[in-house]
């Protein structure tokens, strides 16, 4: 897995809420059997019409917008386990996803694949888009270390939570098989004593 | 300490605790299928990793099979492949697979239960979200992404944070027609899609109480709509009477002995949960969905609400629907009953009885998938075929269909499609399809009439 430090870039703001991971990923494309390629069809049915034609409206369309880090409405990733979402994420380009509340198995899909969701209320959720609609050029800027997460030239500036084991990982990217391959004897005792 | 079922489960199944984070937890049963494991196989082999307990996995292919011709390749290229891939990683690693056409193959979380390898008191996992279908038998089960499902390979198991315990009770007795399906849409509908989220959820009362095992899969699959990681039943004598003599159930005294151990497994009196609500079934009517997340349900014969929030407003534009409107008389051609909220034997009976002696309207495509070759068979053994097919139904063959639409099975643009699956999302059926949550009572009746009917009147 890549680390993660410090993160520096402009937004893609998508401002609807309950993004589910069919729209992220739509099923049709989970028929690859490596985790490559998928960034091409991310929210596929938004960016384009069903002649393929793109979606001028869509955000990530517009040439007003782009960037490492996108801001989306509130409940993002529910829905079906798929990682793919999290692939295409970061196979778009995406390191930083911030919304004011995560679905559990994106969180740690995300987290698994060195892409970082940022929490916030949903009152700075609000703010960071108007900030965006200010001024599409304006610069955020996430720190791991320091868990902060600021919007230049605005008083945004927030401490965002993270479970520390995870951001041990992804600072240091290393991931969870590693931790657990080093725990092996202490999972060779627990069968012996349990199943 | 007093305990919940959840907590007595996860603490006998916890291998180690990480000071300031997560703990180790140990999988009893790992289940996988073709669309989620293939780069957790290649994940391992890159890094020249092994599988630890092959015998602990058990493989299907569901989600990208045809429902026509099973015993043809299957025609689309990357769905074949992928269909091999799956049976090549087995093959190399020593996994147990149900491929297309063999006798135990089905949806995932039709076939586990039925062959009894889900057993009260284990954890399972599996790529997919609704494993926590299983938490029917008191089973800690939930779904993992890809990553994870390559730490269970590797270690058989996983570094999870203990999620916090909510109970659902629902007391009273059922209305005539009120299926487990309409009890789930309903809490969800009162709760909302993310009320779960951070939680694995209990369901407590009588009404889970008198359910069947089939009952309760329905509820307990849909857990992951209201943002739950699991739901979970306390297992009793309808669980142990379902898992006995199955396939891979204990048999003899040994069944006898884990009977014993699992009527341990449920919340003591006292035990304190961090969420708690309570319904009453005398308010509970069969429900439909008209909108885009499982949560935008009403009773069937009741009108949309009316809101101006801007999710609600693109749902409802989504759907074609008008907010204070009804759905009733509103013309669907398309039904879909089936995936493994509802393609267990029990909801094709429900199905038949209503449909036995009328037609369906030559309007609707109806769509008929079992969620496994031995409901399939079962649905033969009982003549149940023969009441589909006099009644114009078309019965196909076990998988994923149009649950999730990855195979030929898709809805086009624009139509409405009442479906006993469990997911309404934009497109979730088909690109631009929309979808219509329901029981397999309900699919039935809009099949037969070619519209949204209200079932309530049919039933008094
Ligand atoms: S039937 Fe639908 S929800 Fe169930 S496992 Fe298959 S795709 Fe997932």
């Amino acid at each position: 897995m890549e680390k993660f430090t410090k993160l520096v870039s402009t937004a893609v703001p998508l401002e609807i809420e309950n993004i589910d991971t069919d729209q992220i990923i739509p099923a049709r494309f989970l028929k690859a059997t490596d985790k490559k390629g998928f960034g091409a069809n991310v929210f596929r049915d938004w960016r384009f019409d069903k002649n393929g034609a793109l979606n001028e409206d869509f955000a990530l369309n517009k040439p007003e917008y782009s960037g490492k880090i996108l801001v989306a409405g509130n409940n993002f990733g529910c829905g079906s386990s798929r990682e793919h979402a999290a692939w295409a994420l970061a196979g778009y380009g995406f390191k930083v996803i911030v919304s004011s509340f995560f679905a559990d198995i994106f969180k740690g899909n995300s987290l698994n694949n060195g892409l970082l969701p940022i929490q916030v209320t949903p009152a700075v959720l609000h703010d960071i888009f108007s900030a965006i609609e200010d001024n599409p050029n304006v610069k955020i800027e996430v720190d791991l270390e320091s868990q902060t997460l600021s919007v230049e030239g605005t008083t945004i500036e927030e401490n965002f939570e993270i479970d520390p084991y995870k951001k041990t990982c992804l600072i240091n990217g290393y991931d969870d098989i590693d931790y657990l391959l080093s725990k092996i004897e202490a999972i060779n005792a627990y069968e012996a004593a349990n199943i | 300490m007093k305990k919940t079922l959840f907590d007595k489960v996860w603490d006998a199944h916890v291998v180690e605790t990480i000071e300031n984070g997560p703990e180790i937890l140990y999988i009893d049963k790992h289940l996988i299928h073709e669309v989620t494991s293939p780069q957790a196989f290649q994940e391992l082999e890159e890094r020249g990793i092994p599988i630890l307990r092959p015998d602990k996995i058990v493989a299907t292919a569901d989600h990208n099979t045809p429902t026509l011709n099973q015993h043809l390749p299957v025609k689309d290229l990357l769905s074949r492949n992928q269909l091999k891939q799956l049976a090549e990683n087995c093959k190399k690693n020593n996994i147990t697979l149900y491929e297309l056409g063999h006798k135990y193959n089905g949806i995932v979380h039709v076939m586990a239960p039925e062959l009894g390898i889900t057993q009260p008191g284990m954890t399972i996992v599996c790529g997919d979200s609704h494993t926590s279908t299983h938490g029917a038998f008191g089973t800690i089960a939930f779904g993992i992404g890809t990553s994870q499902v390559a730490q269970v390979f590797a270690s058989q198991c996983l570094l999870l944070k203990k999620p916090k315990k909510m109970r659902v009770t629902v007391n009273g007795e059922l209305k005539n027609g009120v299926l487990p399906k309409d009890v789930i849409l309903y809490i969800i509908s009162k709760i909302g899609t993310n009320a779960g989220t951070g939680y694995f959820c209990e369901y407590a009362g009588d009404v889970f109480e008198n359910m069947t095992m089939e009952g309760r899969m329905t509820v307990c699959n849909m857990s992951i709509e209201m943002g739950a990681r699991g739901g979970m039943i306390a297992p009793d004598e309808t669980t142990f009477e379902y898992v006995a003599g199955r396939k891979f159930a204990p048999q003899g005294e040994e069944f006898n002995k884990k009977v014993e151990e699992w009527r341990t497994l449920k919340s003591d009196p006292e035990a304190v949960f961090d969420k708690e609500y309570e319904f009453d079934a005398a308010d509970i009517e069969p429900m439909i969905t008209y909108g885009t997340n499982p949560g935008m349900g009403i009773k069937i014969n009741e009108r949309i609400p009316i809101s101006d929030d801007k999710s609600f407003e693109k749902s409802l534009e989504y759907m074609g629907f008008e907010a204070g409107e009804t759905l009733l008389d509103k013309p669907i051609n398309y039904v879909f009953i089936g995936s493994c909220t509802n393609s267990r034997i029990e909801d094709f009976r429900v199905a038949a009885n209503f449909i036995r002696g009328k037609q369906k309207a030559p309007n609707v495509t109806a769509w008929l998938v079992p969620g496994s070759k031995q409901v399939e068979s079962q649905i033969r053994e009982e003549g149940l075929d023969d009441i589909f097919a006099e009644a114009g139904f078309q019965l196909r063959q076990p998988g994923c269909s149009a649950c999730l639409a990855m195979n030929d099975d898709k809805i086009p643009q624009g139509e409405y499609c009442v479906s006993t699956s469990n997911r309404n999302f934009e497109g979730r059926q088909g690109q631009g399809s929309r979808t219509i949550l329901a029981s397999p009572l309900v699919a039935a009746a809009t099949a037969v009439e070619g519209k949204i009917i209200d079932i309530t009147k049919h039933l008094n």
